[in-house]
Parts: C-alpha cells; sequence; structure tokens
C-alpha cells in the first residue's frame, strides 16, 4: 500500500498522548499502519496515510483518539451536500 | 447435494431431528455429534416404472418454507440446538455466484442467512469467527478453513461485505452482541473470545463488546488467507497481515461493479446526446441526430471508459494524486486519439467538443472510483471535488453549448 498515497495534511486524525495508556489498540486496528507504539505511548508515524476509517477511534478504550470518520466516496460526499451529513447513512 | 450414505441404513429412530434438539437437550450425553434422521424408504426403486426413474427422497434437513444451502455439508447437534456445517471448497454455484456479484446482478441480494455455522468438528474450546453476511465475505472465509475446527458467527450486514458494513455501521458493536446473544454462545463455547476481520474496526469498538456480552474481541487478519497462520501462531498477525493491498488484479475487478453502476444514468445522458445533436438550423435533423449524435455518444462512452477503466487499472503509474486529474490525463489521451481517428469528418469546433466531454466524463468517473479504493480519506475526497467538479461541469456546459452551436455557425 506504500505505492498508493492519497493528498497530504487533509486528514482530521488526532492523538492526545496525555490520555493514551499504550494498549496498541489503535495500531492493531489501523490498516495503513499509521501508528507506532513506543515506550507505552501511541505516535502518529505516518498521518497522510490515514484514510479516516474510524477503526483507531473506535477501539481506543481511553478516547485518545479521535477523527471524523466517513466513506472515501465521491457519490457519498455529493450526497451530503445536498442533503446534509446526517441524513445519508445509506451511500455508495 | 448431501451424503447422506452412512445414515440411510441403520438410523436411530430416537434421533434427533432439528425440532427436537430442544427437548433433547438434557439427556444428550454427547455433543455436537452429527446428525442422524431416519430416511423415508423406497423399496420400489428397482421397480419397473412409466417415463424417467423418480429421482432420490426428500433429505431428512428439509423443512416447509426453506431451502438448503449447497453449500452445508451436514448438520450437527449442539447444545444451542442444530448447527449446519459447511463446505470449505467453493462449487459452481458459488463461483457462478461471484462472476454474477462481480458483475453486479442481485448484488445487493447475495447473501446467506445470519447466525451460527461451523467447520470441522468444533467442540467447546473451538474458536468464533465472525464475518458479514454478503455471501462472497462468507465464501471468503469458510474456503480458507480446510482442516480446521471452528465456530463461524454471521452478523447481519444486510449482504454488504465487512469493510463497507463497518463504515455503514451495520458490522457494529451492536450486532455482535446481539447475535452472541441470540445464538447463546455463551452456553455453546467454554472460553469467552471472538476472532473479527481486522476490516471490521471501523464498526466495532472492541471494549465495547467486552461490556455488552462478555466476549473479549481479537482481532484478525484482514485477509481470510493469512487465518490458519494468524491462529497457529497464536493470534498474532505479522504486520503485513495488518496492512491494505491494492494490486492490480484487486483494482481489475471492481471495474464491472463500477460500470454498472453508471449504466442506468447512462441511458439517459445517450438519449440526450442523441436529441442535442438534431437540433440544427431546420428545426431538427433526423439524420443529424443519428450520425453526429453516435460521434457524441462514442465520446461519452469513451469518457467512461477512460475514467471507470483505464484509471482502475493504470491508479499506481497515473503521476497525480487527485483522482479528477488521473481522469483528465486518461481522457485527454482518450479524446486525442478520437479525434485523430474522426479526422477531417468533423468540424474542429465539434472535435474541440468531443474532447472536453470525453474528458470531463472521465475525470467524474474517475473522482467516482475513490469510493472503491482502500486509501482514500473522506477529507481527501472532498477536497478534490471542490476543485474537481466545477472544473467537470464547466467542461459539459460549455460542450453542450458549443455541440447545439456548431450546425449554426459550421
Amino acid at each position: 500500500m506504500k505505492d498508493f498515497r492519497y493528498l497530504e495534511n487533509v486528514t482530521t486524525l488526532e492523538l492526545d498522548q496525555e490520555k493514551c495508556i499504550g494498549c496498541s489498540m489503535c495500531a492493531i486496528v489501523c490498516p495503513h499502519t499509521v501508528f507506532a507504539v513506543k515506550n507505552k505511548k501511541a505516535n502518529i508515524a505516518d498521518r497522510d496515510a490515514c484514510m479516516e476509517c474510524g477503526a483507531c477511534a473506535a477501539n481506543c478504550p481511553v478516547e485518545a483518539v479521535s477523527v471524523t470518520p466517513g466513506v472515501g466516496c465521491a457519490s457519498y460526499i455529493i450526497q451530503t451536500w445536498i442533503k446534509g451529513k446526517d441524513a445519508v447513512i445509506e451511500c455508495c | 447435494m448431501l451424503d447422506l450414505s452412512i445414515k440411510k441404513h441403520e438410523a436411530e429412530p430416537s434421533a434427533t431431528a432439528c425440532c427436537n434438539a430442544d427437548k433433547n437437550r438434557e439427556d444428550c450425553s454427547t455433543v455436537m455429534q452429527p446428525l442422524s434422521i431416519p430416511m423415508a424408504k423406497s423399496e420400489d426403486d428397482d421397480a419397473p416404472c412409466c417415463g424417467p426413474k423418480p429421482g432420490p427422497p426428500s433429505s431428512p434437513y428439509e423443512r416447509p418454507g426453506y431451502r438448503m444451502y449447497h453449500f452445508v455439508a451436514d448438520f450437527i447437534e449442539t447444545t444451542v440446538g442444530v448447527v449446519p456445517r459447511v463446505k470449505t471448497s467453493l462449487n459452481f454455484p458459488d463461483l457462478a455466484g461471484t462472476v454474477r456479484a462481480r458483475l453486479g446482478i442481485s448484488r445487493d441480494r447475495y447473501r446467506v442467512a445470519p447466525g451460527l455455522y461451523c467447520v470441522g468438528t468444533p467442540g467447546p474450546e473451538s474458536p468464533v469467527l465472525v464475518t458479514a453476511n454478503y455471501k462472497l465475505s462468507f465464501d471468503s472465509l469458510r474456503r480458507e478453513l480446510e482442516d480446521i475446527d471452528a465456530w463461524v458467527l454471521v452478523l447481519d450486514t444486510r449482504g454488504i461485505n465487512v469493510w463497507c458494513a463497518a463504515g455503514k455501521r451495520n458490522f457494529s458493536t451492536d450486532e455482535v452482541i446481539r447475535q452472541v446473544k441470540r445464538v447463546s454462545l455463551d452456553t455453546l463455547v467454554s472460553h469467552r473470545e471472538l476472532i473479527l476481520p481486522q476490516l471490521g474496526a471501523p464498526g466495532v469498538s472492541s471494549h465495547k463488546v467486552k461490556k455488552g456480552c462478555g466476549f473479549k474481541v481479537f482481532w484478525g487478519p484482514i485477509r481470510a488467507s493469512d487465518l490458519k497462520i494468524f491462529l497457529q501462531n497464536g493470534r498474532k498477525a505479522a504486520e503485513a497481515m495488518r496492512q491494505l493491498t491494492f494490486t492490480t488484479g484487486e483494482r481489475i475487478v471492481l471495474i464491472p461493479v463500477e460500470l454498472s453502476l453508471i449504466v442506468k444514468p447512462s441511458l439517459a445522458i445517450l438519449a440526450a446526446v442523441f436529441v442535442l445533436s438534431g437540433i440544427s438550423p431546420d428545426v431538427f435533423s433526423l439524420s443529424a441526430a443519428w450520425f453526429r449524435g453516435l460521434n457524441g455518444a462514442a465520446a461519452y462512452l469513451l469518457g467512461v471508459l477512460a475514467g471507470a477503466v483505464a484509471v482502475p487499472i493504470f491508479l499506481p503509474w497515473l503521476p497525480v494524486r487527485q483522482f479528477y486529474l488521473k481522469g483528465i490525463m486518461t481522457g485527454l489521451v482518450g479524446a486525442i486519439l478520437m479525434i485523430i481517428y474522426l479526422g477531417d469528418s468533423i468540424t474542429r469546433i465539434e472535435s474541440l467538443t468531443l474532447l472536453l466531454l470525453t474528458t470531463a466524463v472521465s475525470s467524474y468517473a474517475a473522482m467516482n472510483f475513490t469510493g472503491a479504493t482502500p486509501f482514500t480519506s473522506p477529507s481527501g475526497v472532498e477536497k478534490e471535488m471542490r476543485r474537481g467538479i466545477p472544473i467537470q461541469v464547466t467542461a459539459v456546459a460549455v460542450s453542450v453549448i458549443a455541440w447545439v452551436a456548431a450546425p449554426f455557425v459550421g
């Protein structure tokens, strides 16, 4: 997947290291190896590889990771423009 | 369909049919045995008869109102009732179903019933593998489970694959808890562990599953083909098993579904192209509608081809990151080739118009492919759409005006 890079400096991913307990769950569930855990603290090692799937945030037991999850899909985004973000559940 | 050869002869009359399973649960000293059910005996199989020979009698597993799936080998009885044991190899109907789903034919109805299945000869210690009820997901799991004894818990993801269902919150924390409780998993197995595919993680909070039903979630590898090694290695996944791939083959299989989604709007657009092509100084010309329409339709279809076929294939080699730009690149190449081919048979305005149309359509179709890739973030897609869509809309508007105006100025 290192062959495929998407736009840089766009992800909404945030990590609050103060809250992090070093459980490594974010590193386990991330399909793009965005996180690295060193000395019982998670780091964002490859921010621009993030595709905002939301797996890390959903599985962080202390809510140290946050991301606005969504589907990177044009037809979904057009629907959110027309109907508003909350109205769109089913898509692509 | 079923191998009943052993059970046909000496079936115990007291054996437990599935409707009796609950009644007999208490006296069942050995659980998880294959079911044996008496068969209706046919004494007259060799007797002369008219017409072709009748087929075999109905399978004892048949129930009024239900249809037996071909992928079920037999059934085993457990403390929580009768559980179908599924085959770990794919047969012709599975392959045919895969082809149909990949072509987008009845894809939304290609599902299996949610609930509990098994492979091999599982017992109370056996692992529980969780998956989606899209038949392609179910097949890609069971085909990797040869020689493995395991329970397979299928969630109701509305016939959608694990990752997309996780994104839509159908492969969810609540659904895992609901199915674990529905099948009484806590009485079936002695451990309290579930193995979920890693790509289900956007929809499932492992700590909330634990809280909700007492089962601990282990995140399995992304691909079912790594599952055997994962289980052998004490449920540890190597880094490569946790990373997505998007090989040429993985991209190409997505193309037919992408195209099938464009068919409906394309018919309307093609109809509009032919009508617009007929507008002429003589109000409306049928021959112009046909001959100019053919060029317009070809330009449109070429755009679809460049955006929804060429872009997926050449994805890693198109040297820009935004998909709308990738589509512009392939669209321009296609359009230039077409103009060279058409040569002097169309005017210069017309060829420029076709170039704009092909490129805009290709750009849009390529942008739509973001939804099928495993690496585009919604923030990124939205950002490029804010740039791409105005360009595409302007190009289409200019090309429509120019195409209609061409016969008047030409």
